[in-house]
């Protein structure tokens, strides 16, 4: 197992995290649901952090553990780092109210 | 199954045998303090409320005095007052002699007693028997079906949803298993999860209560105008890879395992069914804890990625790393290391039995780490403006 760079929870995900740093240009190899999946890391990615797995377009729903962790908040590409710079929340967002 | 506790008189178990020093307004912190200083083999909590509350919030503070009070993890009581405070000191005692009358409860007012000295000298001969008359007692064999677990999490980065939290959870699950209470709390941290632990519920009106507690939190986040995100999920989740509320609650909601949702309660209110349980409660670790422990939770096994020394003064509180490189950072603060499930070399099982045994252990007198660090922290959850 400890040959996986990244977890995958669900098939459905559309991002990984990865399980060390990732070098930016550096394959990520991962688990899913049985099947091998290797994604080439465009921007280095922190421990802990995740990668997209998909591309993702502006306003697509990002999938983690199966659920929907946030939206895109502009297009993002297949092993680009996904975090709080291009993902926005969904909830508890008193700024877009009225 | 079984571990070593103290059955209280009236048929309550303790995992603890704690002499506790309460201040019930923060003009008695300093008082209790020096009490506690005083006497060895006492604990002691300090806290900013007891005054210039009105009625509903400081019924809500009374709720969480009266609840360490009673805790079966406690011999004995010294509640400290002031005297003019709107909580007071005789009202909390009095009630937490109602609910325990085998235990010792001993009240000092600072201006009855004719000051700090003479009020440190009189707590301090009361706390002085009561260690006394503690020490006596002998633990014995209880069954686990009678221990109630806190489950928490903070400081969480990303790890804590695929390692610490599933694990706890497996533990969790164990518990229930065996006839034993588990809780799951923070209702921030439930935002985007709700539907997970909703669809647990035993009944409709239990999953009803789930969405709509779950959705005055969010309500009230919202009144603020501001995107949750920074104050919840943190500074230190988000550097630790969680990028929105939702994603840190779909993490968190692991805690809870997979048993079915027995309850709905609120902040601090006793804990009286058995199997799962959720209370309502802030994210904020400290409060949620002293929620939980007010309810009459034994033991809190509390995950966290970026590292957190917190524990209860009187419910032994047992840290678990989410991912390695913290745990070997912070040994001084971590108990159980759930990272190698990110590394592969343990299941989540695996470790959610580790998490178990560890938790019997410590339920038999095993010291945690927090409490050989003397950790006290206890915060109130205030519902009402300060007049």
């Amino acid at each position: 197992m400890s040959k996986f760079t990244a977890i995958v929870m669900k098939a459905a995900d559309n991002v990984a995290t990865v399980t060390e740093k990732v070098a930016a240009n550096t394959e990520v190899t991962m688990n899913v649901e049985g099947n091998l999946l290797t994604v080439c890391a465009k921007d280095m990615i922190p421990f802990g952090h995740k990668v997209a797995i998909c591309a993702i377009s502006s306003g697509e729903k990002i999938i983690k553990y199966g659920e929907v962790i946030g939206k895109a908040t502009r297009d993002i590409q297949i092993g680009e780092h996904t975090h709080v710079h291009n993902l926005g929340g969904c909830r508890g967002r008193g700024d877009l109210e009225n | 199954m079984e571990f070593l506790g103290y059955r209280r008189t009236d048929g309550t178990v303790g995992i603890r045998n704690h002499i506790l020093i309460m201040p019930t307004v923060v003009c008695a912190n300093q008082v209790a303090r020096a009490i506690s200083a005083n006497v060895k083999g006492t604990t002691w909590f300090e806290h900013q409320h007891g005054c210039s509350q009105l009625s509903p919030d400081a019924a809500q503070t009374a709720r969480a005095f009266i609840g360490h009070g009673v805790h079966p993890n406690v011999y004995g009581v010294v509640v400290v007052g002031l005297g003019c405070e709107v909580v007071r000191a005789q009202e909390v005692a009095a009630e937490i002699k109602k609910q325990c009358p085998y235990k010792p409860v001993h009240v000092v007012i600072i201006q009855d007693e004719g000051g700090s000295y003479k009020a440190i000298q009189a707590g301090s001969i009361a706390a002085h028997h009561m260690v006394l008359d503690a020490s006596v007692l002998k633990r014995q064999s209880i069954d686990v079906s009678e221990l109630i677990l806190g489950t928490e999490c903070g400081g969480s980065d990303a790890c804590s949803g695929l390692a610490a939290n599933p694990s706890l959870g497996a533990a969790s699950d164990l518990l229930v298993d065996a006839g034993g209470t588990s809780i799951l709390a923070e209702t921030p941290e439930l935002i985007g999860a709700e539907h997970i632990i909703a669809g647990r519920a035993v009944n409709e009106d239990v999953a009803r209560r789930c969405y709509a507690t779950i959705k005055a939190c969010e309500d009230s986040a919202k009144a603020m105008g501001v995107d949750m995100r920074g104050g919840n999920p943190t500074p230190g989740n988000i550097e630790g890879g969680l990028s929105s509320i939702e994603e840190k609650s779909l993490g968190c909601v692991y805690k809870g395992g997979s048993r079915p949702l027995q309850d709905v309660i609120g902040w601090a209110e006793k804990i009286t069914k058995k199997g799962l349980i959720y209370m309502d409660t802030p994210g904020n670790d400290i409060e949620q804890l002293t929620g939980m422990v007010a309810g009459g939770c034994h033991i809190c096994v509390f995950t966290t990625g970026r590292g957190t020394p917190t524990g209860s003064p009187i419910a032994p509180t047992i840290k678990v790393s989410s991912n390695t490189p913290m745990y070997e950072r912070m040994k001084d603060n971590m108990d159980v290391n759930a990272g190698t499930v990110i590394t592969g070399d343990e299941t989540v099982q695996q470790v959610g039995q580790r998490i178990f045994a560890e938790m019997l252990e410590v339920a038999s007198g095993k010291i945690t780490k927090a409490e050989v660090l003397g950790h006290n922290d206890f915060g109130i959850w205030r519902i009402g403006p300060t007049m």
